[in-house]
């Protein structure tokens, strides 16, 4: 339900102003600071623009609940809820 | 004058020309929208390009007087020797090929009533939003004997360029055997782990180059930025060599002669063979002659746009904003960058900004292949910027020295990471 409604405003916003990319929702912003959003960085951190939605979620509640090894990304995700994790995933995946 | 030069001060007198007009919201006489920037740090820089970015319907134009910019993070390596100053140092290329007006001057006042910018040479920018983002000040009257003339003797490096050369050709020309000091300010100040990083890189190049010699840090205050994971470091790497003074045991400097290198505190006088002075700061000078920074120096904002609680349409990001519990580091600057950014094109379009989150991670090093971190996620919360309960923390005080090396790695994957945002 959350999911097409993502869906349906990400859509909306596309066709409603040509000249600005859908907003990013809360949160998704800061990740370039370590996620670089450039092709011309090299990093060990992997880029997140055009993940699959679903292995952002989970790579994220997997940090979040000590299930996957993790440096940093365990103390940040537990500052993101079930909502805000959706969000930011599905707009990701929709980024190139 | 240099052509670049010439084609902005054309473009900018066309700007002037139409001043006038600016009674009128922008968006009701349909014309673009104008956003200054002034200062092109990682926090301005990365305003200025996600203005573009979220709506290149804006006309940005990004006030600095600096044709190179010269990063902090990571200068503490060069002082050390680790790394050569080039690699700090950024032009703004990129920022003009996003379509971004760069004005190479400095901006000396504001007049928030007619929403103008007066740069140097006299030339004035009208906006309808003010970012500003001018970073520190060096307070050169807090520190009795510590002016701009002592900073040649005793360098402060905290704004990176010549200083940490200074620094780091001092270190190399003292004999073994010298006695280090550097002096630590009381909070709030840019880079809070930033003087315990130096502490341990200069103990490394001590160690490694210069055995028989000491390093003391004198500090304002009794606690410090990742400050368990420091000292465990500092005992298992650097022991007998780095002595931390802290406030309650004579660490508070009350004065310097740069003449003799000394520094004195309540307890006594350290006469120093290299002395680092990181003195206290202030907002960088723009913000307080637009009436933005108030009596403690730093710039009161709203948490959700960083618009200025004490002038309207002027949006302060970076250091010299006082962002609650985030703290004064080049990632929090490009983070609250991004988020003024989206605040901004729907305010001057508008609309209503959304609610932000924000996040802060920030990678010191305990040696060349000893990385330690800190990182916060914040939401506004009670007028101010406040961590997320539960989240947020530094590495793992147990953690093994595999990890501490792919957390130095991955801080030099950071950097790359966010000069890009800015820069690159």
């Amino acid at each position: 339900m959350r999911w097409a409604l993502a869906a349906v405003i990400g859509c909306a916003s596309i066709a409603a102003a040509a000249v600005a990319s859908a907003e990013p929702p809360a949160g998704a912003a800061a990740c370039s600071g370590c996620h670089p959003a450039s092709t011309r960085v090299t990093s060990l951190v992997p880029r997140l623009a055009g993940l699959d939605r679903p292995v952002i979620v989970r790579a994220m509640e997997d940090f979040r609940s000590g299930k996957r090894f993790a440096t940093v990304m365990d103390r940040i995700a537990k500052g993101f809820t079930d909502d805000e994790i959706q969000a930011i995933a599905a707009w990701y995946a929709s980024q190139r | 004058m240099k052509a670049g030069r010439r084609e902005f001060l054309k473009s900018a007198a066309a700007v002037t020309a139409s001043a006038a007009l600016f009674a009128v919201p922008a968006i009701a006489r349909g014309a673009a929208p104008r956003v200054v920037v002034v200062g092109g740090g990682f926090a301005g820089a990365s305003c200025a390009r996600a203005l573009r970015k979220t709506d290149p319907s804006i006309a940005v134009t990004l006030v600095e007087s600096n044709a190179t910019f010269t990063a902090c993070p990571f200068s503490n390596a060069v002082i050390a020797g680790l790394r050569e100053l080039s690699a700090q140092q950024f032009t703004y290329q990129r920022v003009t090929a996003d379509g971004i007006a760069v004005a190479p001057s400095t901006a000396t006042a504001v007049d928030a009533q007619a929403r103008s910018v007066t740069l140097a040479d006299g030339t004035r920018l009208p906006y309808d939003r003010l970012v500003l983002a001018p970073g520190i000040d060096i307070r050169w009257d807090a520190l009795p004997g510590y002016d701009e003339a002592a900073a040649g003797q005793m360098p402060h490096a905290w704004k990176a360029g010549e200083q940490t050369l200074l620094l780091r050709h001092q270190l190399e020309a003292m004999e073994d055997g010298g006695l280090v000091v550097i002096s630590a300010p009381a909070n709030p100040f840019r880079c809070p782990p930033g003087p315990y990083e130096r502490a341990s890189l200069i103990a490394h190049y001590l160690k490694t180059k210069k055995p028989r010699s000491k390093l003391i840090v004198l500090d304002a205050k009794d606690a410090f930025s990742k400050q368990r994971l420091f000292q465990s470091a500092w005992n298992e790497l650097y022991p007998g060599l780095l002595e931390w003074v802290p406030l309650s045991k004579g660490g508070n400097v009350t004065s310097v002669d740069a003449a003799t290198r000394t520094l004195v505190t309540d307890f006594g006088r350290h006469r120093a063979t290299v002395a680092n002075v990181i003195p206290p700061q202030k907002a960088g000078r723009i913000a307080d002659a637009a009436g933005v920074a108030d009596r403690s120096g730093w710039c009161p904002i709203d948490p959700v746009t960083f618009e200025s609680k004490l002038v309207p349409r002027i949006h302060v990001i970076g250091d010299a904003a006082i962002a609650g519990a985030m703290p004064k580091s080049a990632f929090a600057a490009n983070s609250q960058a991004k988020t003024c950014a989206a605040a901004v094109a729907r305010l001057v379009t508008g609309g209503s900004p959304s609610v932000p989150k924000l996040i802060n991670t920030c990678y010191s090093l305990v040696a060349p292949d000893y990385g330690i971190s800190i990182a916060g996620v914040y939401q506004p919360s009670g007028g101010q910027l406040a961590e997320v309960p539960g989240s947020g923390g530094v590495s793992p005080a147990d953690a093994p020295r595999a990890t501490r090396a792919l957390e130095a790695a991955l801080g030099e994957s950071w950097f790359r990471t966010i000069a890009a945002e800015a820069f690159g």
